[in-house]
Order: C-alpha cells, then sequence, then structure tokens
C-alpha cells in the first residue's frame, strides 16, 4: 500500500522511529498478537497442564482453516471476494486423498505437486471467469463453490482415500524444542517463501493497486485483468495447501465443503483486511485464526455448552469488527 | 430506472441489434421469461406429458419460499449488502413455531416466531446501519449466532415435539383451486407490495439512492443508518414468513431446514437482474429467477442426472445466465 514512501522515508530515519514505524502499520497485527498472548496466558491459567503436545494440536487443527484465510485475504486485498475456497478444498483434498491411497511413498510426491497444480488451474478458471464475464466475483465465485463441490463429489463419492506418511509427519509433531509445532513451521514457510518476495515485487504492488482503485491503478499501466487472474491462482494455489492440508491432519479426503469459505472471510476481517480491498496483509488474518482457535479451545476447558461457544464464537466475531470500525469512524471524524 | 436518461436516442438510425438489446435491457423479464420457457419445454421434452396444471402448480408452491427469500436479498442487494442470515433466521422462525404451537397454540406461537425474526433483523440493522460493519459479515456473524442460540433452545424444549398449525399446512402444502397452490395467497399480496413499493414509496426510492450512491444519498439528507436498519427487520420478517411456510410445507421443522436455500436465494435475485452492488434492479426479474431455479432444478432430477452433475451444471448455468445479462446490460 505504501511500501515505496515506507522504502524512502525508512533509509533516513533511525532505528527507532523505523521500528515506531513499523508498529504503527502492523498495529492491528500487533494488538491481535497481543490478544493471542493474553488468551493463551488465560488458557494456562484455567489449565495448567496446558502445554507443548495442546500447542502441537492446535496448530495442526488451524492449519487448513489458516490456509483458507491466506486465500481469501490474498484476493480479498486484490478487491474480489472468493466464495469457492472451501469447495476448492474440498476438490484438492480428495483428488490428494483418492492418488495416495495404497500407494508408495514415493508416488506422494508428484501426487502433491499435481494437487497444487491443480489448484493453480482452478484459480485460474475462477479468475477467467471473474474478469472475462464482468460478472461480480462474489457471484462468480457464489456458482463456482456449486461447481467445484460438484466435482469433489464425482471424484470421491464418500469419505475415504489416505495420505501419505511423510505429508501427515509434515503436520504432526514438534520441530527443534517441543514448544514448536510443524504445522505451524510448515505454515509459515509455505506462505513466507510465497508471499515475502511477492509482496516486494510488482506483482504484489499490482495486487494492491487494483484492489485499492481498480481506474487509477488501469490508468497507471497496471495490467488489471492479468493481475485479477493472478490473485485468483493465488487463491486457488492456497486452497490446493489447504485441501492437502485437510488430508494430511485427518489422513482422508471429505468431498463435502467445510465452513472455511466463510469463517476465512471472518478470520480475515479479523486480521485487519478490508473487504474494500487494497488494505491488510498476511500475517494478521493468520494470527487472527490462531485466536480463533484458542478461543474455541479455552470455551471448550471451560466446560462452555459448544452450542454456547457458537454464540460466543459469533459475538467475538460481530465484537471485534464492530469495533475496529468504530475506530475507523472515530479516526475519519477527527 | 436510472438509465432512462441515457436512454433517448441520440438521433440518427439505431442498428436492430442495438434495438433489440435495449429491449433487452429495459425489460430483462422478456429473455428471462425466454428462458423459463425453454426450460419447461426442455422439461416435456425430457419426460413427455410432464408439464400439466398439477405440475406448475407444484412448481410454483416449490418456487414461492425461494422466491420471498430472493426478496431479501433483492432488496439487501439494492443498497449494495446482502443477507445472509435469511436461511438462519427462517429456519429459526419455523423451528420456535412448530415448538411452541404445542403450549401456546398457533397465534401466539407464529407471533413469538416473528418477534425473534425481528429481533435478528434489529441486530443486523443496528451492525451494518449504525456501525457500518459489512453486510457479508454482519449477517453472516448474526446467522452463527443464531444457530448456537437454536441448539441451546432445542436442548430446553426437546421434550415439547414440534407440530405444525394446521392452518400452515394449509397455507404451505395444500391447494384449493384444481391446481394452484394455497401459499399464493401470502405470496401475491406480498409481492404486489413490495414491487409497488420499491416503484412507488419513498422507502423503495430510498433503497435504490442508498445503493446507488451512499455518500449523494447522505447528503441530499437521507438518513442512511434508519434506511439500513429498516431494511433488514424487512428482511428478517420476509424470511420468518418464508421459513413459516417451508415448515407448512414439508410438515416439520429442523434448525437445518432452510439453509440449503440461502445460496440459491442469492442466484435467483442476481439471474433476475438485481446488481449485487446495488442500486438496480427489482423484484418481478427475481420472482423469475426463483421459478428459474426451481424448474432448473426439478429438470436436472428428470433427467436423472446424480446430485454431484447437477450441482456442476447449477453452478455453471447461474455463470453463463449470469454473463450473459452482464453483456446485455453493460454493452450500450
Amino acid at each position: 500500500m505504501s511500501a515505496a514512501v515506507d522504502a524512502g522515508t525508512a533509509g533516513r530515519s533511525d532505528l527507532l522511529a523505523q521500528v515506531r514505524h513499523w508498529s504503527q502499520r502492523n498495529s492491528w497485527t500487533l494488538a491481535l498478537l497481543g490478544l493471542f498472548a493474553g488468551i493463551l496466558l488465560f488458557t494456562y491459567v484455567i489449565q495448567p497442564s496446558y502445554g507443548a503436545a495442546q500447542l502441537q494440536g492446535l496448530a495442526i487443527g488451524a492449519l487448513p482453516l489458516a490456509m483458507a484465510t491466506v486465500a481469501q485475504a490474498i484476493v480479498v486485498i486484490s478487491g474480489g471476494i472468493d466464495l469457492s475456497v472451501g469447495s476448492m478444498m474440498a476438490l484438492t483434498s480428495v483428488t490428494a486423498a483418492l492418488l495416495m491411497k495404497d500407494q508408495p511413498e514415493a508416488f506422494a510426491i508428484p501426487v502433491v505437486f499435481g494437487v497444487l497444480a491443480l489448484g493453480l488451474i482452478l484459480g485460474i478458471v475462477n479468475g477467467m471467469l471473474v474478469v472475462i464475464t464482468r460478472v461480480p466475483d462474489i457471484v462468480v465465485t457464489l456458482a463456482m463453490s456449486f461447481v467445484w463441490a460438484g466435482a469433489a463429489l464425482v471424484v470421491l463419492r464418500t469419505p475415504g482415500g489416505g495420505s501419505a506418511d511423510w505429508l501427515t509427519d509434515l503436520v504432526t509433531g514438534s520441530i527443534g524444542s517441543e514448544w514448536v509445532p510443524r504445522a505451524l513451521v510448515t505454515l509459515l514457510v509455505i506462505v513466507g517463501v510465497i508471499w515475502i518476495p511477492l509482496r516486494r515485487s510488482t506483482a504484489g504492488l499490482a495486487l494492491y493497486a487494483i484492489g485499492s482503485d481498480r481506474l487509477a491503478a488501469f490508468r497507471s499501466g497496471v495490467p488489471v485483468g492479468r493481475t485479477k487472474v493472478f490473485a485468483y491462482m493465488l487463491g486457488g494455489l492456497f486452497s490446493a495447501f489447504g485441501g492437502l492440508a485437510l488430508t494430511a491432519t485427518t489422513g482422508i479426503g471429505t468431498p463435502v465443503p467445510g465452513a472455511y469459505t466463510l469463517l476465512g472471510v471472518a478470520a480475515i476481517v479479523l486480521g485487519g483486511v478490508s473487504l474494500a480491498g487494497g488494505r491488510g496483509g498476511i500475517a494478521g488474518p493468520i494470527v487472527a485464526v490462531l485466536v480463533l482457535a484458542l478461543v474455541r479451545t479455552d470455551l471448550t476447558l471451560l466446560g462452555v455448552n459448544s452450542n454456547l461457544s457458537t454464540v460466543i464464537q459469533g459475538a467475538i466475531l460481530i465484537g471485534v469488527v464492530m469495533f475496529g470500525s468504530l475506530l475507523t469512524m472515530r479516526r475519519a471524524r477527527t | 430506472m436510472t438509465s432512462q436518461a441515457e436512454m433517448v436516442p441520440t438521433g440518427g438510425r439505431v442498428a436492430s441489434s442495438d434495438r433489440m438489446r435495449r429491449l433487452l435491457r429495459d425489460r430483462p423479464l422478456i429473455p428471462l421469461t425466454a428462458l423459463l420457457t425453454v426450460l419447461v419445454v426442455l422439461m416435456e421434452l425430457v419426460r413427455p406429458g410432464v408439464v400439466s396444471p398439477d405440475w406448475v402448480g407444484v412448481t410454483i408452491r416449490a418456487a414461492i419460499p425461494l422466491a420471498i427469500l430472493a426478496a431479501c436479498q433483492t432488496l439487501a442487494m439494492l443498497t449494495g449488502g446482502i443477507d445472509l442470515s435469511v436461511g438462519m433466521v427462517a429456519s429459526m422462525a419455523a423451528f420456535i413455531m412448530a415448538t411452541q404451537t404445542g403450549d401456546q397454540g398457533p397465534a401466539i406461537a407464529i407471533g413469538l416466531a416473528i418477534i425473534a425474526a425481528l429481533i435478528a433483523g434489529v441486530a443486523n440493522g443496528i451492525g451494518v446501519g449504525v456501525f457500518k460493519v459489512h453486510p457479508l459479515i454482519m449477517t453472516l456473524g448474526i446467522g452463527l449466532v443464531i444457530l448456537g442460540l437454536m441448539n441451546v433452545y432445542q436442548l430446553v424444549v426437546v421434550q415439547a415435539g414440534t407440530e405444525i398449525p394446521a392452518v400452515i399446512e394449509w397455507l404451505g402444502s395444500g391447494t384449493t383451486l384444481p391446481f394452484l397452490p394455497n401459499n399464493l395467497l401470502v405470496f401475491i399480496p406480498l409481492a404486489v407490495l413490495i414491487i409497488a413499493g420499491l416503484r412507488y414509496s419513498g422507502f423503495g426510492r430510498l433503497l435504490f439512492a442508498v445503493g446507488d450512491n451512499p455518500v449523494a444519498a447522505r447528503l441530499a439528507g437521507v438518513r442512511v443508518w434508519q434506511v439500513l436498519l429498516a431494511l433488514y427487520i424487512l428482511s428478517a420478517l420476509l424470511a420468518a414468513i418464508a421459513g413459516i411456510l417451508v415448515a407448512g410445507l414439508v410438515k416439520t421443522a429442523s434448525l437445518a431446514l432452510v439453509e440449503q436455500s440461502v445460496l440459491p436465494s442469492v442466484a435467483a435475485a442476481v439471474i433476475g437482474g438485481t446488481s449485487i452492488m446495488g442500486g438496480r434492479g427489482g423484484y418481478s426479474g427475481t420472482i423469475i429467477g426463483a421459478l428459474i431455479l426451481t424448474v432448473l432444478t426439478s429438470l436436472l432430477i428428470a433427467m436423472q442426472m446424480p446430485e454431484a452433475v447437477r450441482q456442476i451444471l447449477f453452478g455453471a448455468i447461474i455463470v453463463a445466465v449470469a454473463a450473459v445479462y452482464t453483456r446485455i446490460v453493460d454493452l450500450s
């Protein structure tokens, strides 16, 4: 959003100002991290035995939603919305599970790459349809969610299939210290390797540009259509990662899409991404997913009826978003 | 509506394809009705003899709850919003009615159901109108809250059992005339009210104004938050009516009663020509859209498509119709 300006001022200012600037720019994410730490502390207070193993479980449980959230965040930053994320995850998950069942371990490597390629293709189809038909994103991806979910049912009628052991190992257990869940590391590595270089590239800037002001971007020479397809392609890729995460963490493929689409939308809003596009990052939404997962854990630990915990989660979602928009309104007024 | 001024020919002769396009743009009902006719003809070709007055009655009966839910989406979309809580609100209304009828009698049970729906509508309206939360998030969140609350409620009233009042069963699934369903008795006044209200009432115009340009509307003195609050309350009321009719149709009530109709209700409004960006559309197209989706579903079932293929075709057709429609409206 203002990367070029930052680079210019950061060179001149001293380290302290740089840190302050950075934290101002990421204030929402930092606040979320603080919230996460606070809730973690609270968790430890109500359940002193909460430790490394539980943290690993938290990361494993949150992994598919985290991938769905990243997919959604990229599309929303570019000014669109992808309501087919959950269906794409179901389709890629069952494809992976079907192909990996009863196959040698090594065979799973081409399968993983094939499924990721499938995700790219699904995303490109979504993006091309949005660009060519000029139908609003929300309508196209809503309709495509039927298509991909139907395709998932064609691939696998009932939950089944299998997962390669190494794929499951990639997301279970810990790495180095037992306090570092492997699922979290896998998530951060995948997102970091793809997103950080992208964010600093022209293509990444173009994503923010078309999300922030389509017409201005067009007049500045940004290839709007191509960038849009690119955003949906990345959405498809991360949905495929999400599908693989589902297969890896559950060991099977389920053809019925979970609530990942809408939970992902909720998490990105919580993570500071504006649904109007052009604003926000990837780190905030990922922390938001962890916060949501931890809140669910706490409610279970507190013995809250699981139905009431749905109410509380909905209320938290609404409350945080209301608070956020109140802040925005107050800032706009002064 | 807003395009009337641009529509005046600038003189000279207009190419006939252009004239055709303008006709289609100004009268979206014509291509939509043509599509509906094509689907009905296809139905007759796939299953010769199936299209009869009775079939028409059954189709209309099935389409009406969807059309009412699509009314919620149409009104919300005119202001640039969307109401994804309609499924939960409708299911909640049906469920409350069914569980309270035994103890309280039908009238009070229906009243309680409507009151609960209105509360949900007020919550949506305050969130969207006053706090300016994105409608997608707000209605989604309220949907989650209702689902949780209703699950708790379900445990409380588990021994009460469900009972659908006879009058609601009569309304929802009965047919009085040889083939016309009774739920038309509810639907026709509602549809007339919505269509006329959008065209002639101040509130209808405000919905278009807010969706077309919220800033201009506010500067013109429109209290946007009041319009949105009223809109989401109205939407919840309509959803409750739809839910109660569905309960009368299937003669049972559960918390998942209407949930699967939420996305089709958005699709019906979109196919009917209402823009999801706000400011353009109307309810008559939505009604045809709901009929198209209903006939399409029964056509695909008649062709013995498996569920999976049916879903794929359903999605593909929605994209195709919306694409053609956007082409017609945008070019010129």
